[in-house]
């Protein structure tokens, strides 16, 4: 990875949205709004994701979340939901092609030791799409049910 | 910005006293000290005069003083050299240390495994200081299977936590079994006793880097009598310990901030005694469920380590930076591992509170003002976090 100025260790992108991060869960009250969420991450190994959705027609029109991890575990998931939300909202079926790399090269890289961040970002999204596709019957969605992870 | 640096267990500057006595040592007078001219002596006496006084606050001869490029060099010298003094009477043995030591001595024993040496780490309590009793019925044990305890290896002061061992009497309790104690006082020496005497020690390494002298400076002080095989051969230096042309620089600017070291210790323990506590004190009154990591009363006078329920100690560190405030994090986050400090996990922390940890380490130049600034910046970064934490339920 390339470092940006001297004084910080991760990408300008990182510390935009690291400093500032974008759509997380205010409020526990708002839950309520969204159909579709996922937990992933384990304290032992320092990150923990959780991530709500809101679908409608298809379309990811809204997504929440909250992180227990290191700036680019927070980063990844800021940029994440903004991914998702760019151009009034994503199909589920393109969201679902979003991979730990596609964040990370719109972070502007992350340093190989935090690469499993970025991974994990995408991990909530799937288990929030699963989620939403188990209560909502979508069987037709390929997207699986999301495994305990264990310490990695 | 102007920058509060806290995190002078990592390094402290080099202070200007000592850049003032080793400056003539680079370009002026840089002959090499094994050199027979006249400022090859001089640059000799420098080294001599340099021993002298060291010795002198160490209380011990100055033969018994050998000058090193780093602390890591001197754990290893000490360790690696009873150990292969050992392979080549044809024995081996049992090396014990315990849990919370600096990577320098665990993983120089974690290779010695490999010719066979047995090596035994001692737990800690929730304080992080080691039990005595647990060290005399593990040399007991080990000397009834006809295991000989070559050397016992524990830490002065914790450089993590700030713990501080009962360096002297874990030395009686060696001497007692016939086996001898090796220290890592890189963390004490600013601050505790270095009196080798008083100590009963046998092997103890310094180094400058935590002292406001030089980094890659350092010592090893070896009780007379003691065979150690050196790491490095050559020509003879150090008492054929530790070969390689003395850095006259650097051993006289490490003889010069011992020597101020000593020399203020009484006042700065006070001094930070008091801003330590202030610290602690503010901390966990302005920010909820903080909890203190290491001993409140055997402690360092400059360590501060206190982990944030629910909030991960890297992303803090980082707002924190932002702010101007340098310090540091047992979150696993800045290492090259994914496991966090093995010190609070040894000290019984879960891995949630490990990764949550901040060490705030006070120096020389550290006042008050810097710490109100410091847990003002904190109390905002710490609500943040928590707000977009998981696991942080108001």
């Amino acid at each position: 990875m390339k470092l940006e100025g001297n004084d910080w260790i991760y990408s300008k992108k990182v510390k935009e949205h690291f400093i500032k991060p974008k759509n997380f869960l205010k409020n526990q009250k708002e839950v309520k709004d969204f159909n579709g969420h996922g937990s992933v991450g384990n304290i032992k190994c320092g990150d923990l994701m959780e991530m709500w959705i809101k679908v409608k027609n298809n379309k990811i029109i809204n997504v929440k979340w909250k992180t227990f991890g290191c700036a680019s575990a927070i980063a990844s998931t800021s940029m994440l939901s903004e991914m998702l939300l760019e151009k009034g909202g994503m199909q589920l079926e393109k969201a679902l092609k979003i991979t730990g790399k596609d964040i990370m090269d719109r972070l502007g890289g992350l340093p190989a030791i935090k690469i499993h961040c970025s991974v994990l970002g995408d991990q909530a999204l799937r288990a929030a799409i699963y989620d939403y596709a188990q209560k909502n019957k979508r069987t037709e969605l390929s997207v699986e049910k999301p495994i305990e992870e264990e310490h990695h | 910005m102007k920058k509060i640096y806290f995190d002078n267990a990592a390094t402290t500057p080099v202070r200007k006293e000592v850049l003032k006595v080793i400056m003539p040592y680079f370009s002026k007078n840089f002959a090499n000290a094994s050199s027979f001219h006249s400022m090859g002596l001089e640059a000799k006496k420098a080294v001599t005069q340099s021993r002298e006084k060291i010795a002198k606050i160490l209380n011990c001869s100055p033969e018994e003083i050998i000058f090193t490029g780093s602390g890591t060099e001197s754990i290893n010298l000490a360790i690696k050299g009873i150990a292969f003094k050992k392979l080549l009477e044809g024995k081996k043995g049992t090396v014990i240390t315990q849990k919370t030591e600096h990577h320098a001595v665990l993983e120089t024993l974690e290779w010695l495994k490999k010719f066979g040496f047995n090596i035994i780490e001692l737990n800690v309590n929730k304080e992080g200081i080691v039990s005595l009793k647990e060290l005399e019925n593990t040399i007991i044990s080990e000397q009834n299977k006809r295991n000989e305890v070559i050397l016992v290896s524990i830490m002065y002061a914790n450089n993590e936590i700030g713990t501080i061992q009962p360096i002297k009497e874990l030395a009686q309790l060696c001497h007692k079994y016939k086996t001898i104690l090796h220290t890592d006082a890189c963390q004490a020496t600013e601050y505790l006793n270095l009196d080798t005497k008083e100590l009963e020690i046998d092997l103890m390494t310094l180094n400058g880097s935590k002292v406001y002298a030089f980094k890659g400076s350092g010592l090893l002080y070896k009780k007379k009598g003691i065979g150690l095989e050196p790491l490095l051969h050559g020509g003879g230096h150090e008492f054929k310990l530790r070969a390689g042309t003395e850095n006259v620089p650097s051993i006289v600017g490490l003889a010069k901030a011992i020597e101020l070291a000593e020399k203020e210790k009484k006042s700065e323990n006070k001094r930070l005694t008091q801003l330590r506590d202030y610290f602690i004190k503010k901390m966990q009154k302005e920010i909820p469920k903080s909890y203190l990591n290491g001993s409140k009363t055997k402690r360092l006078p400059n360590n501060i380590n206190i982990s944030f329920e629910g909030v991960e100690g890297e992303s803090i560190l980082l707002r924190l930076n932002e702010k101007g405030i340098e310090a540091s994090t047992g979150s696993a986050c800045t290492s090259q591992s994914l496991d966090p400090s093995h010190v609070l996990i040894a000290i019984g922390r879960d891995h949630g509170l490990a990764h949550s940890s901040m060490r705030f380490t006070l120096g020389k130049y550290s006042n008050k003002k810097e710490i109100d600034y410091t847990v003002k910046e904190l109390k905002k970064t710490i609500k943040f976090l928590r707000e977009i934490s998981p696991i942080w339920r108001r």
